[in-house]
């Protein structure tokens, strides 16, 4: 008899999975989400195989949809991902994350004399070019690579 | 004809070309007539959170001869955010004190996000190292005096093109006209990939050089920086370019007869005395017209002209 135990990852019944997240943005995505406030379970799986990434990750969220700022900052952090919606074990809901045109209130700005730095400011960007992301603040005006909040 | 009325100006992209042109030919009336009473009912607030002479002291100056009264501070440590008040509560006390706006800060992006918190219109005087579009729309004017024209014209930046707030503001502009445009820097103060695209993105040319000597022949405006010590975070980087490119009036030897040099003032040693006496000088004039343009902007946007 065998006693070696074993994990099962099952299937969530309701919930969120976030599939091919860039293997190196995973704890990255569950941060920005503040997944480890999330009391219900979350399953993170990383560097398993892709063919179209060589290495990804995926996180099972149960019982956790998520708003639409949520989904930009998944953009953001991982624009290859992913997102789909289960409901009754039913995927009603997948679709690739897309960057929005506006980032508002997702990243912060680099430039350290920029006036978002100093006072309570909501930061906002115009993206320039999705690939790769480049912002422009709408505040210092600084182009740049997007830092996450 | 589109009203500047009530609308802020805190980037030079703010405006459009036909709306820099309205401003221009405004200013135009105002060198002819400066001193016209037509703000008499009107409160200006100058609020500059860092020092500056020639910027406040124009602007000042330009709504002193529309009649206008001045609030304002020029030393915040004089004020209540000495005492930690916040930008946003500042620009909202001020906001309630006068008709307009007119403001310098170190930080950048500041004078954007006055200008949303604000309840009357803001024009930015300089946010640290972004936007001064006064000095630009200063800069146009000087341009179409002395040429007659903004357009097909050879204009050629030189000195700190990496750093200078005024050389980017002002290809930003001169790219709505047909503008070719030649940049003299050292490797280390080339003009930044962004406002490179920029020209390009706009279907015009640019050419990029390190002896100033190449450029005296052809250039209709050479338009002089100042290397600005305070702008290196290394100051063996300053030392070792600070006094790449001084223009002498023997320099100048060969230039075309309607050439002129601007700078946007305080000059060092990038442009010498000698230069001051040759019909090629136009840096005091051009400082001159500040104020007309300032009349000019204050009065469009307070919906007097």
């Amino acid at each position: 008899m065998d006693n070696k135990k074993e994990l099962v990852v099952s299937a969530i019944e309701n919930g969120t999975v976030i599939d091919h997240i860039p293997a190196d943005a995973v704890y990255k995505v569950a941060s920005i989400l503040n997944l480890s406030l999330h009391d219900d379970e979350v399953i993170i799986g990383t560097n398993l195989e892709s063919k179209k990434l060589g290495k990804k990750g995926i996180i099972k969220i149960k019982n956790k949809y998520f708003k639409q700022n949520e989904i930009d900052k998944i953009a953001v952090a991982a624009p290859t991902a992913t997102l789909i919606e289960i409901k009754d074990s039913k995927k009603v809901v997948k679709r690739k994350v897309e960057v929005p045109d506006i980032l508002q209130a997702i990243v912060k700005c680099i430039n350290p004399n920029c006036i978002t730095n100093v006072e309570d400011v909501q930061t906002k960007f115009k993206v320039i070019d999705k690939h790769p992301l480049t912002i422009q603040c709408h505040y210092c005006e600084k182009t740049q690579q997007p830092a996450m909040h | 004809m589109t009203t500047l009325k009530g609308r802020n100006l805190i980037s030079i992209t703010d405006y459009t070309k036909e709306e820099y042109i309205q401003i221009l030919d405004l200013a135009k009336e105002f060198e002819a007539n400066p001193k016209q009473p037509i703000l008499n009912d009107k409160v200006v607030a100058s609020i500059f959170f860092e020092p500056s002479t020639r910027t406040r002291l124009s602007f000042e100056s330009a709504a002193n001869m529309l009649g206008a009264r001045i609030i304002g501070f020029s030393n915040p440590a004089a004020t209540s955010l000495q005492k930690g008040e916040s930008l946003h509560d500042t620009i909202q006390m001020v906001s309630s004190y006068s008709d307009i706006i007119v403001m310098r800060h170190p930080r950048d992006g500041a004078a954007r996000y006055a200008g949303e918190v604000a309840s009357v219109p803001v024009i930015n005087a300089g946010d640290g190292a972004n936007q001064h579009p006064t000095q630009c729309m200063l800069d146009l004017y000087s341009i179409r005096k002395t040429q007659g024209t903004l357009d097909d014209l050879h204009i050629t930046m030189v000195g700190d093109l990496k750093y200078g707030r005024t050389v980017h503001s002002l290809v930003q502009a001169m790219c709505n006209f047909k503008t070719t445009f030649h940049f003299v820097s050292p490797k280390e103060l080339e003009m930044p990939e962004s406002v490179k695209r920029h020209v390009k993105d706009k279907g015009l040319n640019y050419k990029e050089y390190t002896k100033l000597e190449d450029v005296i022949p052809f250039s209709d405006i050479i338009y002089m920086t100042r290397i600005q010590k305070e702008r290196f975070p290394d100051p063996t980087e300053y030392e070792k370019v600070k006094d790449c490119y001084v223009l002498d009036a023997a320099t100048l030897k060969g230039c075309k007869e309607n050439m002129r040099v601007l700078h946007p003032l305080p000059r060092v040693n990038e442009i010498t005395m000698d230069v001051d006496k040759t019909p090629y000088a136009y840096y005091f004039q051009q400082a001159q017209n500040g104020v007309y343009v300032r009349q000019a902007l204050i009065a469009a946007i307070l919906g007097v002209k």
